[in-house]
């Protein structure tokens, strides 16, 4: 036992320093815990592009395709129909689509590449659900406008250009993702080169 | 013989004082009611809840493959299996039921006025953490209901301004719902929140007998205690409250094995019907509910008409709950010597609370999203008024000794 006076200012630097040190450690230690929650390399690679083949759509029909497990759709729609849309934008709370739900190319009046097809995550942004496609009766949901996506969860109402309708709850127009058209007749989708 | 193996023990680890300390000689109001049944009923439930869910697991396959086969496998091959899953599916209701049940007493008799706020934050805590029990429990089957009522749920995150997003996506594991967070739910619902659970309601436990029970005149029995220190208004825990939580026991197994036999799906509001359907990402069902117990919150979260702002309201419906001990500035804790307008307001509140639970399981439509929108109103409108009238209210004078 030693008898020399206590130094407090150098004991209390070693307890501060200790304890950061461990602090470090614990905060290191919580890396690959919390990392561990990430997609794993097996879903990032499920997660790959998707080719679909478009010359079979018939104007005004929708089909869908999974990517990344989520539904996405394809839908052609006639000349009647990409003329309406501009109409809307007054009853719309995004109509110039300038929230980033979509790639730059893609940020047009049709919000697509080609105005004729329009490719969308059939996903509602407000909770998650999948509207539905009605192509004859969406009248019901908003009046004078033929065709739509309404979503039976909440009632959140799309136009054809995915489009959001002011008064309902989802805030955002639909995702469009990003796509390229291999060719004519063959759209990719999950990636693009930055060339259309 | 048998004294001697206790005075061994005792020596060595204080059994009996630990047994006295919290039933043998545990002093209680002796003017419990009904309302006082329901925590010792959640403690019985937990143990139902515990015992068949690790029954469950020894025939369960938490993958996205083998999850929904499982359940009807577990539903019709496993002996008794049919049992366990609704004892364990009609228990989540019931854990519930007897919950909200509690707090209600709390909320009557002023349970969570001090000196007992640390008492009702680790009863809210363990409200919080049930909650997220019941919310992944219900992944779990892989019906539809249950994918895409998490779906719902875990989208709630996604309104999280700038991380929202990459938070989804870190919670899921996936770019959608699948097999990794159904393997993560598993984890968290069968060992991690389990073992939080039980420490809460340890920690639950100790912080009440530390301060002692409340009782329905509000009034601190240990103010008045004989010449041993024992409180004139107490009796032991054991054998007068035993014996009547038993007859509640009784009680309760009546309706709960009615339930559980009869109508285990609780009419589609225990087990929801698209839940008998294997989960399809693809399809999403005509209308999604969450079970009945979130509903009130979910009402709340539907009837404000933004995204952001009605997960933030639906939090703060939760959050409020916390605060109520500080909230509260009223000296008197029991309803019965508290003023007209408090009795009011608990009314209106307890009103606003089944009205919002009733909405939040029918589809929203433009007439009851403003009905919504009103009770929603009301339900913050309780805290808000109490708040202001409790601080000068005008109460009956107390009894300075329990009356029954």
């Amino acid at each position: 036992m030693s008898n020399a006076p206590v130094d407090t200012g150098r004991r209390r630097f070693l307890t501060a320093a200790t304890a950061v040190v461990g602090g470090a450690g614990a905060v290191a230690v919580a890396v690959p815990f919390i990392k561990s929650w990430n997609p794993s390399a097996k879903a990032k690679a499920a997660g790959a592009p998707v080719e679909v083949n478009i010359s079979k759509v018939e104007p005004g029909q929708l089909i869908r395709v999974e990517w990344r497990g989520k539904p996405v759709w394809v839908v052609r729609r006639t000349e009647a129909v990409l003329n309406g849309l501009a109409s809307l934008d007054g009853q719309l709370r995004d109509p110039a689509s300038e929230e980033m739900q979509q790639p730059e190319y893609a940020q047009n009046a049709a919000r697509s590449i080609k105005p004729e097809f329009f490719i969308a995550v059939g996903i509602c942004t407000h909770l998650g659900c999948s509207p539905t496609y009605l192509p004859d009766s969406f009248g019901e949901q908003v009046e004078g406008v033929p065709s739509g996506f309404f979503c039976p969860c909440h009632g959140s109402k799309f136009d054809m250009a995915g489009r959001v309708f002011q008064g309902v709850p989802a805030p955002l127009n639909l995702v469009v993702p990003p796509h390229q058209y291999v060719d004519d007749n063959t759209v990719l989708i999950g990636v693009d080169t930055g060339a259309v | 013989m048998v004294k001697n193996i206790i005075d061994w023990i005792d020596a060595r680890i204080p059994m009996t004082a630990t047994y006295n300390r919290h039933v043998g000689q545990y002093p209680t109001p002796k003017n419990f009611n009904f309302w006082y049944f329901f925590g010792s009923l959640a403690l019985l439930v937990l143990v139902n809840q515990l015992l068949t869910g690790i029954w469950l697991t020894m025939n369960y396959v938490p993958t996205a493959e083998g999850a929904f086969a499982s359940v009807e496998y577990i539903m019709r091959d496993v002996e008794y299996g049919w049992l366990l899953r609704y004892m364990h599916s009609t228990g989540a209701s019931a854990f519930f039921v007897v919950i909200y049940l509690h707090m209600f007493r709390g909320l009557l008799y002023g349970s969570y006025q001090k000196p007992r706020e640390l008492l009702w934050l680790f009863g809210m805590l363990i409200f919080l953490v049930l909650m997220a029990e019941a919310f992944m429990g219900y992944l779990l089957p892989w019906g539809q209901m249950s994918y895409w009522g998490a779906q719902v749920i875990i989208s709630l995150f996604g309104a999280i301004p700038v991380i929202g997003d990459d938070l989804t996506l870190w919670i899921r594991g996936d770019y959608v719902i699948s097999g990794a967070t159904l393997n993560r739910f598993f984890a968290l619902h069968v060992i991690a929140l389990p073992l939080v659970l039980v420490v809460l309601v340890f920690l639950h436990l100790i912080a009440l007998h530390e301060v002692g029970s409340n009782n329905p005149d509000g009034v601190e029995i240990k103010k008045n205690k004989d010449e041993n220190g024992w409180p004139v208004d107490a009796i032991p825990f054991h054998p007068y409250y035993t014996v009547k939580d038993i007859m509640g026991v009784a009680g309760f197994l009546i309706v709960f094995c009615y339930v559980l036999f009869f109508m285990p799906e609780g009419g589609g509001y225990f087990l929801e019907k698209p839940n008998f359907e294997a989960a399809n990402p693809m399809k999403t069902p005509e209308h999604i509910a969450p079970v009945w117990y979130f509903t009130p919150f979910y009402a709340i979260l539907r009837a404000i008409p933004d995204k952001l702002l009605g997960v933030v309201g639906m939090g703060l419906s939760i959050a409020v709950l916390f605060i109520l001990p500080w909230l509260d500035r009223c000296k008197v804790k029991s309803i019965r010597y508290r003023s007209v307008i408090h009795k009011i307001n608990i009314a209106q509140f307890s009103v606003s609370f089944i009205v919002l639970g009733y909405l939040g399981v029918v589809p929203a439509t433009p007439e009851l999203t403003i009905v919504a929108r009103i009770f929603t109103l009301t339900y913050f409108g309780f805290f808000v008024a109490l708040w202001v009238y409790s601080k000068n209210e005008k109460t009956k004078p107390e009894p300075t000794r329990v009356t029954h």
